[in-house]
C-alpha cells in the first residue's frame, strides 16, 4: 500500500492515531476502460484508508481519475481489480439488491451538476432516498423538512428545482444527501459550478456536517482553498496517487 | 411510493406532450376500433331483437352442388319447394320458418319513388322470429293457403308510406304493382339481420315465381327452431339423412351438400376463411384473435419505442435513484407503474371515444335501427389487454434501463 501523506489540517481531530476506525478501505484498485482498439488505465493500483469522521479531499488535473475513484468508493462503478470495503463490509460480494440497500443506508452523494429531478418539488427530491426504506410518508416528510432546515432552505420546499439558483440547488442536493443520515458523504466537485461566495457557503455546510455529526466526507475538488479546509488531501496524476 | 410514482408519471406525461399524445393516441385509437368492431360483431352475431331464439335455431342458408371430377361447384339459397318438401317435413325441429331473401321493389307515394324491400314468408316464420307488433297481427296459415294479398309492414315503412297516422291495419300498400292489405305493423329491424329484415312481409303464395316449381336452388332460407340447443345434433342428423338421399338436379354435378348450422357458421360456407366442409367457427375465431393481437401489437411496439427513447432523457433520474438506493427491480416496478398509468389513461379515452362513436352510429343514418352498445365482456377484455400491453411495453424498456451503470446514467445528462 502506498503511504498517504497528510498535507494540512485545520480541524484538529485524532484521525491518524492508531485507534481510529477505518470507514473506507480501498485495496489495489485498478480501473481500465476498454474499447475495441484502446485500453485506458484510469486508476492505477491505488490503496487508501479513510477513517471514520475524516474529511478527505481528492485533487488532481482533469482526467486524472478523481471522479472515477470517488465513484468506485461510492459503489457507483466497479473496479477492474481490487477490493472496496466500507465499514468492514466487503462490497464485492453484494448483489444488486443488497448493494442498493447498502448505498441507501451508508452513502450520500453530492454531484457537481446537482442531479435533481426537475419534475419533482424540492421536498420530493429530498425525500427520494427515504422512498427506498421502510418509512411512512409522514416520517419522510418530517425528515426531509429537517434536512432542508439544516441547509437553510425550508422556505423553498414547494418550489421546483428550475426555480432555484445554483447555490440553492446544491443545498437541496446536500439536504438529499443527508436526509437518510448516512455515515459517508461523497461529493464530486460540489462547488465546481458555483461562484466563490456560494462555494464557501456550501463548504461551510459540509464542514459543519463533518464536525457536528461526525460524517465521513470525501470530496473531489479543483479548488486548492477548499481542499485546504479538509483534514487530508490526496493528489492524483494519471490515475496514480502522487501525494 | 406509489404517490411518488404517480406524481412523476404525470409530470413526465406533461413534459413531452407530443410523445404523450402519440402514445395515448396509439392506445386509445386501437382500443376504440377494437371496441367498435366487437360491438358490431356482437350485435350482428348474437341473439337480438327479433331473432331472440337464435341460440336454439339452426339455419339452412345455402345448398351446394359439386362436381367431383372438375372440382366445380354451385352455391345458392334453396327454393321454396325444396325447403317445403325436405325441411318443413323434418320431425325433430319444433318449428320451421321459411322466408325469401329480401328483394327491392319500387313503390310510389305522392309521385315520389320509395324502395321497399319485400320478403316472402310462411306462417311459422312469425313464431320463430319474435317481432314486436305495434299494431295488428301476422297473416294466418289460412290466409297463406288462400293466397290472400295481405302484408305485415315495418314501422319505418308505415311512416314513409302512410305518414304520421295512428293506425294502418286494413289499409292498402302497393309494392311492385300489387296492392296488399296491411294486417300488422312490426318494430323495424336493422339490415344486418339478414333473416328478419324487410320493409314488407307477404305470404309466399303470392310470389310471382312459382313456389311449387321442383328445383333445388332458389331464393329461400329456413330457420329450424329446436326445443333446446341439446336437440341440435338430432336435428342435424335427421337433416343429413334426408340430404344424403337427394341428388343434384343439374347434370354437371354429382354431389349435393347442405347443412343445418348455427347462425354464424351458416354464413361462413362460401367465405375464404371457412372450410366449406367443417370447422368454420374456430377458424374464424382463430383469425379474429390473430387479427386483434396484431392490431394490439402496433401500439405496443410504438410504446416500447417511445419508452426506450425516453430512457436516455431520464437517465440522470435513473442514476440518481440508483445512487440513493433504488435497485434494478425497484426501477422496473416504477417504469411499469408509470406505463400502466399511461395505458389506463388511454383506455379511459378509448371508452369515451367508443361510446361517442357508437352513439353516432346508432343515431346516424348509416344503418337504420342498429343499436350498438359497449359490451361488458368486450370492455373487460379490452381492459385486460390494456394492462397486459401496458406491462409488456413497460417491462422491456425498464429492464434495459435498470441494467444501466449508475455512472453511465449520470454522465448521459
Amino acid at each position: 500500500m502506498i503511504p498517504v501523506e497528510t498535507t494540512e489540517r485545520i480541524h484538529h481531530t485524532n484521525l491518524n492515531d492508531n485507534n481510529a476506525e477505518v470507514m473506507i478501505r480501498l485495496q489495489n484498485i485498478n480501473k481500465v476502460y476498454r474499447t475495441d482498439t484502446v485500453e485506458t488505465l484510469a486508476i492505477n493500483n491505488i490503496s487508501l484508508n479513510i477513517d471514520k469522521g475524516e474529511f478527505l479531499s481528492i485533487m488532481g488535473p482533469s482526467g486524472c481519475g478523481k471522479s472515477t475513484l470517488l465513484n468506485i468508493m461510492g459503489l457507483l462503478d466497479n473496479p477492474t481489480k481490487g477490493e472496496v470495503s466500507i465499514d468492514k463490509q466487503d462490497t464485492t460480494k453484494l448483489n444488486d439488491k443488497k448493494l442498493a440497500a447498502f448505498r441507501n443506508r451508508k452513502l450520500g452523494f453530492i454531484f457537481q451538476s446537482y442531479h435533481l429531478i426537475n419534475d419533482l418539488k424540492v421536498l420530493d427530491n429530498v425525500e427520494l432516498p427515504l422512498l427506498y426504506r421502510n418509512s411512512t410518508a409522514k416520517e419522510r416528510r418530517q425528515l426531509a423538512t429537517e434536512a432542508l432546515e439544516k441547509v437553510g432552505l425550508s422556505n423553498r420546499m414547494k418550489h421546483f428545482p428550475t426555480q432555484l439558483s445554483g447555490g440553492q440547488k446544491q443545498r437541496v442536493a446536500i439536504a438529499r444527501a443527508i436526509v437518510g443520515q448516512p455515515e459517508i458523504i461523497l461529493a464530486d466537485e460540489p462547488t465546481g459550478n458555483l461562484d466563490s461566495a456560494m462555494g464557501n457557503e456550501i463548504m461551510e455546510i459540509l464542514l459543519q456536517l463533518n464536525e457536528r455529526d461526525g460524517t465521513t466526507i470525501v470530496m473531489v475538488t479543483h479548488d486548492e482553498n477548499m481542499a485546504r479546509k479538509t483534514h487530508r488531501l490526496v493528489r492524483l496524476f494519471d490515475g496514480s496517487q502522487v501525494q | 411510493m406509489l404517490k411518488n410514482y404517480f406524481k412523476i408519471a404525470i409530470a413526465v406525461l406533461k413534459r413531452r406532450k407530443f410523445f404523450t399524445f402519440i402514445s395515448l393516441f396509439g392506445i386509445s385509437f386501437t382500443l376504440t376500433i377494437l371496441i367498435v368492431i366487437t360491438a358490431f360483431i356482437d350485435n350482428v352475431a348474437s341473439a337480438n331483437y327479433p331473432e331472440v331464439n337464435r341460440d336454439r335455431s339452426l339455419y339452412i342458408n345455402e345448398l351446394r352442388q359439386k362436381a367431383t371430377k372438375t372440382s366445380g361447384q354451385m352455391n345458392s339459397p334453396a327454393s321454396f319447394w325444396y325447403l317445403d318438401t325436405y325441411v318443413r317435413t323434418l320431425k325433430t325441429p319444433a318449428k320451421v320458418a321459411i322466408s325469401s331473401m329480401f328483394a327491392a321493389t319500387n313503390s310510389y307515394v305522392n309521385n315520389k319513388k320509395l324502395v321497399i324491400n319485400l320478403k316472402y314468408t310462411n306462417d311459422q316464420f312469425w313464431d320463430v322470429i319474435e317481432y314486436n307488433f305495434i299494431e295488428g297481427k301476422p297473416y294466418t296459415s289460412q290466409q297463406i293457403k288462400n293466397g290472400e294479398r295481405v302484408a305485415v309492414i315495418s314501422e319505418d315503412t308505415k311512416k314513409s308510406y302512410f305518414g304520421d297516422v295512428p293506425s294502418v291495419v286494413g289499409k292498402y300498400i302497393e309494392a311492385d304493382n300489387v296492392q296488399y292489405r296491411v294486417s300488422g305493423v312490426v318494430k323495424s329491424v336493422p339490415v344486418t339481420m339478414l333473416v328478419s329484415y324487410a320493409d314488407l312481409f307477404v305470404p309466399y303464395t303470392v310470389s310471382k315465381v312459382d313456389y311449387k316449381h321442383k328445383s333445388l336452388m332458389g331464393q329461400y332460407t329456413a330457420v329450424l327452431l329446436a326445443n333446446s340447443k341439446d336437440d341440435f345434433p338430432k336435428i342435424q342428423a335427421e337433416y343429413a339423412a334426408v340430404v344424403s338421399k337427394i341428388k343434384p338436379d343439374n347434370k354437371d354435378f354429382d354431389v349435393f351438400v347442405s347443412r343445418a348450422e348455427p347462425y354464424v357458421e351458416s354464413y361462413l360456407g362460401g367465405s375464404p376463411i371457412g372450410d366449406p366442409e367443417s370447422g368454420k367457427l374456430w377458424k374464424l375465431k382463430f383469425f379474429g384473435y390473430i387479427f386483434a393481437l396484431l392490431f394490439m401489437l402496433l401500439p405496443t411496439l410504438n410504446l416500447i419505442n417511445i419508452n426506450i427513447s425516453r430512457i436516455m432523457e431520464r437517465s440522470s433520474e435513473i442514476g440518481v435513484r440508483k445512487a440513493f438506493g433504488a435497485s434494478g427491480m425497484t426501477l422496473v416496478g416504477q417504469f411499469v407503474v408509470e406505463n400502466i398509468i399511461l395505458t389506463l389513461l388511454g383506455t379511459i379515452i378509448a371508452i369515451v371515444l367508443s361510446f361517442i362513436i357508437l352513439q353516432i352510429i346508432n343515431n346516424g343514418d348509416l344503418i337504420a335501427n342498429l343499436h350498438l352498445t359497449i359490451n361488458l365482456t368486450v370492455l373487460y377484455y379490452s381492459l385486460l389487454a390494456c394492462l397486459v400491453f401496458g406491462l409488456l411495453s413497460g417491462v422491456y424498456p425498464a429492464w434495459r434501463m435498470s441494467r444501466l451503470q449508475v455512472v453511465t446514467a449520470l454522465k448521459a445528462q
